[in-house]
C-alpha cells in the first residue's frame, strides 16, 4: 500500500454518512476516523443512532450517502465483504445461534476463513476464554449471559479482525462481569486489536479508551481524547447526562 | 382384537408407507424451519417428479430407480431457482406474501400438468413391481421395502448434512438468529435458496421411491401435501427426528385404521391425532415450547 495515499496508522475513515430507515432519517451525515491500535469509544443516549451507524459500517444497511475507507479500500455495503476485509462486529444483544453448540458457533465465526485458520483461531479464542473450552459441547443458548457475552466476543474473533466493533458488550452484566469485559477490551487492544467501543458506561468507558466520540441526533457533536473527556464534568453533564 | 396375520402385513405396510410419507414431510419441515412459511406448492412439486420419473421411464426406457441420479438433482435447481427467482421476489420481503404465492403456484403447476398430461392416471411397469419380500411372516412387496430403506437412508444422510457440514451449521444457524449469521458472512438469500433447494430436491428421492408401487395424476400431491403437513405438525414444526417419527406413525395409524373403519375411513385416525396433538401438546412430539 503506497504510503502517501493511506498513512500507515490510519484504520478506518468515515465521511459524511447519510442513513436511515424508510424515510426516516437516523443518520445525518456521520465523520469519524479511527487509528491502527486504539480504543475509540462511541458515546451518547439511546436513539441517537450508534447502531444504526455500525450496521452501515457492517454492511447491514445501505447509506444514503457518504462514503467509508477501511485500510485504504472503500467499504462495500455487503457484510461478507466487509468480514473479509477484517471488520468485524459483535452486535448488541449478542445474537449467537442458541440452537447451536459453542464449537458450532465459534465454527460459524470464522465462516468467512478456510480450515486451518479456523482451526488457529479457535485455540487461540479458547485460550482467551478458557469458560469456553470447558462448554464447546453445550447449546450455546443454555450458557448465562456472561457466557454467551463471551462467545459473542470469541465469535467475532474467530474471523480474526482487524477492527472489532463492540456495541455494548457490557450491557445486562453483573458489575463484576463489566469490570472483567472491560479488563478484557484493553487485554485484546494490547494484543494489537483496534476497537470501536459503543457503550452507555461512559465512565468505565472512557477510562480504556484513546478517544471518544459524542453522537447526538444522528451526527457527531463532539470528539476529543477520552482523558480530557474525563476530566471535564461540564462536557458530561451536558452531553452524555450522567 | 385382529390376527395377527392381518395385523403384521398391515403395519408393515403402513411402516413402509409411512417413511415416504416422513421423506415428503422432511422437505416440508426443513423449509419450515429455516424460511418459516409453509410451502403449499409442495404436492405440486411432487407431482412435477412424480411426472419427471414417469416420462423418463416411458420415453427413454429409464428405470424409476436409475431416475435417483437425475430427477433428484434436477428438484434441487428448480426448488433453488424458484425460491431465489420468483418466490422471494414476489413476496417483496413479506412471509404472509409467500404464503400466497406457494400456493398459487401450486394451482399453476396443477393446472399446467392437467393440461399437457390430462388427468389420466399414469404408472411405470417394472420387473419388480409385484416382488414381494417375506418380513415376519408376512410379505411386503419390493418396491415397499426398497422405499423404506431409502426413505431412511436419505433421512440420515440429510441429518448428518444438517449437523456435520459448514452449509448445514449456516442454515442451523438462519434458522433462528438471521442478523447474527448475516453478521459472520452468511449469505441468508442463498441459504434460503439452498433450504428451498434442498428439500424441493428430497421430493425428487421421494418420486423416484414411490413411483414403482404408486402412480401420478395431476392431483397426486394433494393427498401427500395434507398428510405431510400433518406430521410436520405432528412431529413439531421443523423437526427432523420429529417428522420421521410422525411419518412413521401416520403410516401405521392410516393402514390400521383403514384395517379396522374400511380403506376410505382409514384417515380418520390421521386427524384425530392431528386434532388431539393441537390440543394437548401443540409444539408436537419433538418441537420445543415455544
Amino acid at each position: 500500500m503506497p504510503e502517501k495515499i493511506v498513512p500507515e496508522e490510519l484504520m478506518l475513515e468515515v465521511e459524511g454518512i447519510r442513513a436511515g430507515y424508510g424515510r426516516v432519517e437516523v443518520l445525518r451525515g456521520v465523520s469519524l476516523s479511527i487509528a491502527k491500535g486504539e480504543i475509540v469509544a462511541l458515546l451518547g443516549s439511546n436513539g441517537v443512532g450508534k447502531t444504526t451507524f455500525i450496521s452501515v459500517l457492517s454492511g447491514l444497511i445501505r447509506p444514503w450517502e457518504g462514503a467509508a475507507r477501511f485500510l485504504g479500500q472503500p467499504l462495500r455495503p455487503n457484510p461478507a465483504a466487509v468480514l473479509s476485509a477484517g471488520l468485524v462486529q459483535v452486535p448488541e444483544g449478542r445474537h449467537i445461534f442458541p440452537n447451536l453448540t459453542v464449537r458450532d458457533n465459534l465454527m460459524l465465526g470464522g465462516y468467512r476463513r478456510g480450515r486451518n485458520a479456523r482451526k488457529r483461531n479457535l485455540e487461540h479464542v479458547l485460550e482467551t476464554f478458557p469458560r469456553l473450552k470447558e462448554r464447546l459441547s453445550q447449546r450455546a443458548g443454555t450458557m448465562s449471559g456472561g457466557e454467551q457475552q463471551m462467545l459473542a466476543i470469541g465469535r467475532g474473533l474467530m474471523a480474526e479482525p482487524e477492527l472489532l466493533i463492540l456495541d455494548e458488550p457490557s450491557l445486562g452484566l453483573s458489575p463484576l462481569l463489566v469490570e472483567e469485559m472491560f479488563a478484557l477490551i484493553k487485554r485484546l487492544n494490547g494484543e494489537g486489536l483496534t476497537i470501536l467501543l459503543v457503550e452507555q458506561n461512559v465512565h468505565l468507558t472512557l477510562d480504556i479508551a484513546d478517544r471518544g466520540f459524542v453522537m447526538e441526533n444522528g451526527a457527531i457533536t463532539l470528539e476529543g481524547p477520552a482523558q480530557a473527556m474525563l476530566d471535564d464534568p461540564e462536557l458530561q453533564r451536558s452531553y452524555l447526562g450522567v | 382384537m385382529f390376527d395377527s396375520a392381518i395385523l403384521v402385513p398391515s403395519v408393515l405396510n403402513g411402516i413402509t408407507t409411512g417413511a415416504l410419507y416422513a421423506l415428503v414431510a422432511l422437505g416440508l419441515t426443513l423449509i419450515y424451519g429455516v424460511l418459516h412459511i409453509i410451502n403449499f406448492a409442495h404436492g405440486a412439486l411432487l407431482m412435477v417428479a412424480l411426472y419427471m420419473v414417469y416420462f423418463l421411464w416411458k420415453l427413454a426406457g429409464l428405470d424409476p430407480y436409475w431416475s435417483l441420479l437425475i430427477v433428484p438433482p434436477a428438484m434441487f435447481v428448480i426448488g433453488y431457482a424458484l425460491q431465489r427467482l420468483v418466490i422471494t421476489r414476489a413476496s417483496h420481503g413479506r412471509d404472509e406474501n409467500i404464503l400466497l404465492v406457494t400456493l398459487g403456484l401450486a394451482i399453476l403447476i396443477e393446472n399446467v400438468a392437467l393440461y399437457l398430461f390430462s388427468s389420466d392416471t399414469q404408472v411405470v411397469d417394472t420387473p419388480y413391481g409385484f416382488d414381494v419380500v417375506e418380513m415376519f411372516g408376512a410379505f411386503v412387496p419390493y418396491p415397499k421395502v426398497v422405499a423404506f430403506f431409502g426413505a431412511l437412508a436419505t433421512a440420515a444422510a440429510l441429518w448428518a448434512f444438517i449437523r456435520l457440514t459448514d452449509l448445514g451449521r449456516a442454515i442451523r444457524a438462519v434458522a433462528r438468529e438471521k442478523k447474527g449469521a448475516r453478521l459472520v458472512g452468511i449469505e441468508v438469500g442463498h441459504v434460503y435458496a439452498m433450504s428451498f433447494g434442498i428439500g424441493v430436491g428430497v421430493l425428487g428421492i421421494a418420486a423416484c421411491l414411490l413411483m414403482p408401487s404408486y402412480y401420478v395424476t395431476p392431483q397426486v400431491g394433494h393427498g401427500f401435501v395434507l398428510i405431510a403437513f400433518t406430521i410436520v405438525v405432528l412431529g413439531g414444526m421443523g423437526s427432523f427426528t420429529g417428522a420421521l417419527i410422525g411419518g412413521l406413525v401416520i403410516g401405521v395409524v392410516e393402514a390400521v385404521g383403514g384395517l379396522w373403519l374400511g380403506e376410505s375411513l382409514g384417515q380418520i385416525g390421521i386427524f384425530a391425532i392431528f386434532i388431539l396433538i393441537l390440543l394437548f401438546r401443540p409444539q408436537g412430539i419433538m418441537g420445543h415450547q415455544a
